[in-house]
């Protein structure tokens, strides 16, 4: 049997009606692919994962496959995460949201979510812009560029994903495209594996929404960019600043070892007991 | 001495409400502070490691929202607890509990409003907010206790209700409940009913997380147990996958208002208080329930025939127990710190037999036994 065969056959669910949302052409399908490889990769069973969303097109993605899923709120995968996660720390959480999402929204969840580092894997859809209503900006929507809420043209500058992630104290970080897919299944697999909080940041492209209105071609042009533009972070060390501007650094941004919530809350467990017995209760 | 040490202690009721919750299996705590609720988190994050459970403070009430429901999909029972502003924000996800029928419970204690408000003062005002701050047509239970005791037993009939019609379920009381100290005998771990969700027992290819039953709620598998189902907000077919088709959806709808229409007898508590022969009955809830008591014993020794129906369950609304009342009464007062919320919903069902007065006040403080006790004079 094909692997491909043998992974749609043990991951995608046999009762849910096909053809899927997604716009032929999108990226996401390939994030869904490398998320199934690297799950695979990883030897969890099904029944230990959840697969957690937000909304848009990226939060339709749980539904075709054969995890516990759930499809929350728009902005809010990740508190159901946090909550699925200390309920219950033997399940593994993958939570997948779109730049809307993750950055506008959800922002607020996003950070505090990294700040605490706590054990869940976090894959951020970035295609720029909000595809399912329609193409308006979004928070990663470079300035400059037009949507249907900036037809005139885009004057707030983007949020940087990946490096806001470091910054806000995430375990892992890494960044990659839906072009450089093997690198993709890499990252994702890395990610999930992380003792504390994994983020991956997939830059796709909407070729419908965004490509449409800034005139960059067809979904095959718009990956023929994210092949040009991508830097190594090996490359990007050896770079001027003003060569990497306009530059997709791709690759594990951070890697490190830092306290993790559900490992620091059992030590309170264990305070709030010698407390109890400290007074003879 | 240590046993003749009966377990009794002052306590108030945003306390009693800890102790409830412990008493009902709840093991998870997700919140923000907030006056006048900020004690239960308190008090959680205490208690919870002690017995193996888990509190988190998380970003805010919307994030707090979002913990406990996924915590109750993996299994452990939830809740939050929060003051008007934040429960403003916990509205799209407790909308999001109702529709995916997740069990959880959500303590409100009310303060004024709106806005900011009077944080540290009582109020009623978010009775309407309980009943329809979540968009869309939803099915809810919210019960409103009015002593100490009453906090601690009414959170673990929330549990209970919650865990048996997965559905959220919202305890309300004004900031004179949560504040008050009251002497409280806590119950024996054997004395407290916990009542649990119905799992599935069929095998996991067999099992239909959304399926139809008589009572209308279907068992609920929980994450890991290896059944593996969808959850989502938008409308879903009985395997749980969003579906848009009319023959569907509308089966939906039906069934989570139906499931609850069903509990109505279990659901609906309240204390009938010298309503036998009664013409004039006074409709109160929380701290006006007390002070409606007094007036009403006060009133009773001048000789005049007046009772107290004290509402337990705010929602759905007692609607039976009132049409009762009005076979006989031919007053009701209606008493809240609001501007008049359930009050209207009184209205509605008296249909213009008996006469409804309403005394309401929203300057920040509760109203006393005089106030009630003048105005059954006036309708006598």
């Amino acid at each position: 049997m094909p692997e491909v065969t043998r992974l749609i056959y043990k991951y995608l669910r046999h009762d849910k009606k096909f053809p899927h949302v997604w716009c032929p052409g999108c990226g996401t399908g390939i994030i869904l692919g490398a998320l199934i490889r690297a799950i695979d990769r990883t030897g969890y069973e099904k029944d230990d994962i959840v697969l957690v969303s937000g909304i848009g097109c990226s939060g339709r993605m749980p539904v075709y496959v054969d995890f516990n899923t759930l499809h929350t709120t728009h902005g809010r995968a990740l508190t159901f995460a946090t909550g699925i996660k200390l309920a219950n720390p033997n399940l593994n959480v993958i939570v997948i949201m779109g730049d809307g999402d993750a950055m506008a929204i959800g922002g607020n969840h996003f950070i505090h979510a990294a700040r605490r580092n706590i054990e869940l894997t976090a894959i951020i859809v970035n295609n720029s812009i909000y595809g399912m209503t329609g193409g308006q900006y979004s928070p990663t929507t470079p300035y400059g560029m037009k949507a249907t809420t900036a037809p005139y043209i885009h004057i707030e500058q983007e949020f940087k994903i990946s490096e806001l992630a470091v910054t806000a104290g995430a375990g892992f970080v890494g960044r990659g495209t839906v072009y450089h897919a093997k690198l993709l299944d890499g990252l994702i697999e890395k990610a999930i594996l992380k003792k504390g909080f994994g983020v991956v940041e997939v830059i796709s492209h909407c070729h419908v929404q965004y490509g449409k209105q800034n005139r960059l071609g067809s979904a095959v042009d718009m990956m023929k960019w994210q092949r040009d533009n991508a830097v190594t972070v090996q490359r990007a060390k050896r770079m001027k600043p003003e060569e990497l501007e306009g530059r997709i650094i791709i690759g594990v941004l951070t890697d490190k070892e830092l306290p993790i919530y559900q490992d620091e809350y059992d030590k309170v467990k264990e305070r709030a007991k010698e407390g109890l017995s400290s007074l003879g209760g | 001495m240590e046993k003749r040490r009966a377990k009794e202690f002052l306590m108030q009721g945003n306390e009693a409400v800890v102790e409830g919750a412990l008493a009902a299996g709840c093991r998870f705590f997700a919140g923000y502070p907030i006056t006048p609720a900020t004690e239960i988190s308190e008090i959680m994050s205490v208690k919870l490691p002690l017995v193996d459970g888990t509190f988190i403070q998380m970003e805010d009430e919307i994030a707090s929202m979002g913990a406990i429901i996924g915590a109750s999909l993996a299994g452990v029972k939830s809740m939050t607890a929060t003051s008007g502003p934040g429960f403003s924000l916990m509205q799209e996800n407790l909308g999001f509990a109702c529709m995916a029928e997740v069990p959880c419970v959500v303590v409100d204690v009310m303060r004024g409003g709106p806005s900011t408000g009077i944080p540290t003062f009582p109020s009623q005002g978010d009775v309407m907010q309980a009943r329809w701050g979540t968009h869309g047509d939803h099915p809810i239970i919210v019960l409103a206790p009015s002593t100490v005791r009453e906090c601690l037993d009414l959170t673990v009939k929330a549990f209970n209700l919650s865990e048996k019609y997965r559905t959220p379920v919202i305890v309300v009381f004004d900031e004179v409940v949560g504040h008050m100290r009251e002497k409280i005998t806590l119950p024996r771990p054997k004395e407290v009913e916990v009542i649990d969700r119905i799992r599935p027992t069929v095998p996991p290819e067999w099992y239909i997380p959304y399926e139809d039953t008589t009572q209308g709620v279907p068992p609920m598998a929980v994450f890991g147990d290896g059944y593996r189902f969808h959850v989502t907000g938008l409308t879903h077919d009985i395997r749980g996958f969003p579906t848009l088709r009319p023959d569907e959806v509308g089966p939906f709808m039906e069934r989570i208002h139906r499931k609850i229409t069903l509990g109505l007898p279990e659901i609906h508590m309240g204390e009938f208080f010298h309503l036998e022969d009664a013409d004039i009955a006074v409709i109160a809830y929380g701290s006006v329930a007390r002070s409606a008591r007094r007036a009403v014993i006060d009133a009773r020794e001048k000789g005049v025939k007046v009772g107290l129906l004290k509402l337990m369950t705010l929602w759905p609304f007692m609607r039976g127990a009132i049409e009762r009342i009005i076979q006989r009464a031919k007053a009701l007062i209606v008493p809240e710190i609001n501007m008049g919320q359930l009050s209207r919903e009184v209205k509605r069902v008296n249909e213009g037999k008996a006469k409804v007065s309403t005394i309401n006040r929203v300057d920040g403080l509760t109203i006393t036994p005089g106030q009630i006790l003048r105005r059954i004079r006036e309708v006598s």
